[in-house]
């Protein structure tokens, strides 16, 4: 699925990720654990394509095909979906339509029939209803006066829409409460199947609980000094990162 | 993306042709460039107007004479050689009985810009008064609003058929010492619309009139009149295309609202001038217009909706002076500049009567090398008891090239008055494109609706018709405007 290969990659002329390999098989949930500025949001903003964002080495592969050099949208649309640690502010851009016009231009990209507005209301409506969210969602401005929860949870309920293959959520538990979090975890577990794939980024391991990885990478300083199965974040939890640190 | 991907889209966007950009060829009857009192008069008489209406344009003409033209405003464009400009022109086919009649060439011009007349007479329920240059060809619509005894016709005909009318409201709001181009206006004015609701009269539809100017060299001195008597209600839209010309075209409207007691009377505009040429910003339309009204009774009404995508330069303050107690005003308002367009836009509320209240919503969306100043008055004077005014003023820039400014002016002689100002000004920022990218969405896309977004409070002003236009509008002008 996802394959990353000697990664060096940086912004304004300084490297952050310095030689960082994954490999990401279908159905497999991968997270990656680090503290802040170790390096976690370059990885997605340079998986996602990002501007700004410089790879100087290495290669990035979604299913065997070389994407550095492809748009954002093209990105998008051949199914890599982040959910945003930030989901940004669209003021007066009405929610439905925004999603709508995201999962159209994707059918339209599969060579699939465009919903129409009924088709998609009901579409959307199932989905508000596994995430335990009510319909006003679909009358307000895309993260608009949404709370840190409410962000969050529009995030998944967009991934639930786009039914992506890859999704990396970049810290998707901070600002959550414990509810919400459940609800989250909840829908991706529900989302999850052998032909799925996550990339985890977080910092605290409590969402691990919740989603449980395949395998858990250690990212220091633009490399990743450490990786194993679900225990690691465990040993994490306990021991902190002062210990892979040297 | 990556910067040098932006900058190819920003230059591509520079290099758009303005869609409206044709010419009719018809032969017109054009008096010679140069403007002196003869000029006046020969106008005046080509319309058989009677004495008191030549003696107010001369009195406008020497006033104007006096006057240096103002400088003030935010842009810069070359002098105005009055003397080169043509004050009158009209196609020579004129009394026309039916649609018919029109030069089909005209008609194919209509339905360029998307206004088929005689689907719009039964679809839309909106009478037209189409202006071609200087002269009304057509009007629609008559006899309905005959019954609900209306008078909607053009300024011309107005004069002729209700001169008691027209005598007794014109220059009232804007009188002919008023500024330079409205002064200018007035000693020149060719045609242009009239309407009068009587009393307690909901107007069964929406008014309508296209302008287009057509005639190279040739100025463009509209004069509307509308007056709301008593308890009545008018919707008026205004909305123009110009086809592509090399000489700068000089438009010097003026537009006057009375609304009496209990009246309300909405007027919207969308403009679509032609903006110059994409590189050099030569050619386009020079817009300075005066738009005023006036609440006269108490619990009137006037509320002026604008969008403004065309033109080289803009100068334009639909204003309300709010005499009535308990009167209203309101101005909601979008301006897009792209590549070398320049405006200077805003409104004026002088609250004169108790309890007046308005609101002022603008939204400025600069692209390419755009300039755009907002500068608007709000003024409270003694005996405007409670006056209460709310002002928002919102910018967006797309792209590092362009500019928005801000000139708000407050002036408040009363202690009970309530004021609001509220102004930000956002780049269309990477991060809200880099989300929609990542949702699959163009940037293209992304731009025409944030964009959207972003005017919406305006857009909900409009009139059904309109909106659809104004959003069309936005997309055309801003396509490919990615920063």
């Amino acid at each position: 699925m996802l394959n990353v290969k000697k990664l060096h990659a940086g912004i304004s002329g300084k490297e952050i990720l310095k030689g960082v390999d994954l490999s990401i098989s279908p159905g497999e949930i991968h997270a990656v654990m680090g503290r802040n500025g170790s390096g976690k949001s370059t990885l997605s903003n340079v998986i996602t394509g990002k501007e700004g964002y410089v790879i100087s080495k290495g290669d990035i592969e979604y299913k065997d095909e070389s994407i550095v050099e492809w748009s954002p949208e093209k990105r998008a649309l051949a199914g890599i979906f982040m959910s945003f640690q930030y989901p940004v502010v669209m003021p007066g851009v009405n929610n439905t339509y925004f999603l709508k016009a995201a999962l159209n231009s994707k059918l339209k990209n599969n060579g699939k029939k465009e919903l129409n507005a009924a088709e998609f209301l009901k579409l959307v409506k199932e989905k508000l209803n596994e995430l335990d969210m009510d319909t006003s969602y679909l009358q307000r401005a895309v993260n608009e006066g949404f709370s840190g929860g409410e962000k969050k949870r529009n995030e998944i309920l967009q991934m639930l829409t786009l039914e992506p293959e890859l999704a990396i959520m970049d810290e998707t538990d901070s600002g959550l409460d414990i509810d919400a979090l459940k609800i989250i975890a909840n829908g991706v577990n529900k989302y999850r199947n052998p032909s799925r794939s996550f990339l985890v980024i977080t910092h605290y391991q409590r969402l691990l609980r919740y989603i449980k990885p395949d395998f858990v990478h250690v990212l220091i300083d633009g490399k990743f000094v450490r990786s194993g199965g679900k225990e690691l974040a465990l040993e994490l939890e306990e021991k902190g990162y002062e210990w892979l640190e040297e | 993306m990556t910067i040098q991907n932006e900058q190819t889209i920003i230059d591509s966007n520079l290099e758009k042709d303005y869609e409206y950009g044709f010419i009719t060829d018809i032969e017109s009857e054009t008096i010679p460039p140069g403007l002196n009192e003869d000029v006046i008069r020969t106008i005046s008489k080509k319309k058989e107007e009677p004495q008191w209406l030549l003696d107010w344009r001369l009195k406008a003409y020497r006033h104007w004479l006096k006057k240096e033209e103002p400088k003030w405003a935010n842009i810069g464009y070359p002098d105005i050689d009055y003397q080169s400009i043509s004050y009158f022109s009209e196609p020579k086919k004129k009394k026309l009985a039916s649609l018919d009649e029109v030069d089909p060439k005209l008609l194919e011009t209509y339905n360029k810009l998307g206004i088929p007349l005689e689907e719009q007479k039964m679809l839309s329920g909106v009478a037209v008064d189409a202006v071609f240059d200087s002269v009304s060809i057509a009007t629609t619509f008559k006899e309905d609003l005959k019954k609900a005894g209306v008078i909607f016709c053009s300024f011309s005909e107005a004069v002729k058929d209700y001169p008691d009318l027209v005598k007794k409201y014109l220059g009232t709001v804007i009188p002919h010492t008023d500024n330079y181009f409205a002064s200018l206006n007035s000693a020149v004015f060719t045609d242009g619309s009239f309407v009068y609701i009587p009393k307690g009269v909901r107007c069964p539809m929406e008014l309508s009139t296209y302008f287009r100017i057509n005639e190279a060299n040739t100025g463009q001195f509209e004069r509307t009149l509308i007056i709301a008597d008593e308890g009545s209600h008018v919707s008026y839209l205004e909305g123009c295309t110009a086809p592509m010309r090399d000489e700068n075209q000089l438009h010097a409207a003026v537009v006057e609202l009375v609304a009496h007691k209990d009246a309300t009377i909405k007027y919207s505009t969308v403009q679509n001038w032609y903006p110059g040429d994409p590189d050099t910003g030569k050619g386009g339309i020079y817009n300075f217009v005066t738009k005023r009204g006036t609440c006269v009774g108490e619990n009137a009404r006037i509320s002026w909706t604008q969008v403004e995508t065309g033109s080289a330069v803009t100068w334009k303050y639909p204003s309300c002076i709010l005499k009535g107690d308990n009167s209203i005003g309101e101005f909601y308002s979008v301006a897009v500049t792209n590549n070398h367009q320049q405006a200077d836009t805003g409104t004026k509320m002088i609250h004169l009567g108790k309890n007046t209240k308005s609101t002022i919503i603008s939204k400025g969306i600069s692209a390419g090398l755009g300039q755009q100043t907002y500068r608007g008055e709000v003024k409270i004077m003694k005996g405007a008891d409670h006056a209460r005014n709310f002002s928002q003023c919102d910018s967006i820039l797309i792209g590092d090239k362009c500019g928005a400014h801000t000139f708000p002016y407050i002036d408040v002689r009363n202690p009970s008055a309530q004021m609001e100002h509220e102004a930000t000004t956002s780049n269309i920022g990477e991060d809200q494109l880099f989300y929609c990218n990542q949702r699959g969405i163009s940037s293209e896309d992304a731009v025409s609706m944030i964009v959207n977004g972003f005017c919406k409070e305006v857009f909900n002003e409009l009139p059904m018709e309109f909106a659809v236009e104004a959003t069309k509008l936005m997309e055309v002008t801003l396509e490919g405007s990615v920063g």
